[in-house]
């Protein structure tokens, strides 16, 4: 009885901390990327060659980690099978922050673009039963700025 | 030292190559993170510890690899990659390698 009233409650603090605090982290991202949308990241491996760059390494990580709730409800859909959405916000939440972090050491760099832009995943803890607690997102790529801008590293 | 994860450096020659250097690092994270992200594994949301932690780490395996560059004499590592490979329970081992360079 007490452990089903523990589960509970961990369930209910999950749903709603965890609604809120991502609901909030999707403002703070959509707002971010605003402000950074002059910053082009590129996936491309080769440089525009028409003017000199310095180039300096960028990147940002993130660890970010599911709530209660949503983890009881992935367990059940490696039941049904099928599409794991409280995973895929996950990690479309850490993707979005790590590539705004280094969007953001660029930016302070007055980077013009972000070239050869990379991501890496990787899952840092399982948790018990081995399953995905938590994943680190690091994203990286190679800031370009204009020479003599006085912004040499 | 120039840390670039491109190939190509426009204006720039590649003199010479010198191979792959790494470096590497493996951390565990301590107790009183552990308590925070037992936690936050409730809450949901991002582990600053963690992240702290893992930026870390992989500072000092770019220092590695750049000590090891420096001492076979390149000014440059190109192509720069990451990765990271959970070894133990607690432990992550932060990877970087890349292939030296002499710049003219």
């Amino acid at each position: 009885m007490t452990n089903l009233i523990i589960f509970l409650v961990l369930m209910t603090l999950g749903y709603l901390v965890g609604q809120m605090a991502e609901k909030k982290h999707y403002k703070s991202i959509i707002q971010r990327e605003k402000q950074l949308r002059e910053l082009p990241t590129i996936a491309s491996r080769f440089p525009p060659t028409d003017k000199l760059f310095d180039q300096h390494l960028v990147m940002g990580n993130t660890v970010i980690s599911v709530d209660y709730f949503k983890r009881f409800i992935a367990a059940l859909r490696n039941l049904l099978g099928g599409r794991v959405t409280s995973y895929e916000s996950l990690l479309d939440r850490a993707r979005r922050e790590s590539l705004l972090r280094m969007k953001q050491q660029a930016d302070a760099m007055g980077a013009e673009y972000v070239f050869n832009v990379k991501y890496e995943t990787a899952s840092i803890s399982k948790g018990r039963k081995n399953a995905i607690g938590s994943v680190e997102v690091l994203a990286y790529g190679t800031a370009l700025i204009a020479s003599g801008s006085g912004n040499e590293v | 030292m120039l840390i670039s994860n491109m190939e190509i450096l426009p204006g720039k020659e590649v003199k010479t190559h010198l191979g792959l250097v790494q470096g590497s690092s493996v951390r565990a994270k301590h107790v009183g993170r552990d308590i925070m992200a037992g936690l936050k594994n409730i809450f949901g949301g991002e582990l600053k510890g963690y992240t702290e932690l893992l930026q870390e780490s992989r500072d000092e395996a770019m220092a590695r690899m750049k000590q090891q560059a420096e001492s076979i004499g390149a000014n440059a590592i190109l192509n720069v990659r990451f990765s990271t490979s959970s070894v133990a329970q607690g432990a992550a081992e932060i990877y970087v390698y890349g292939s030296a360079v002499i710049l003219e």
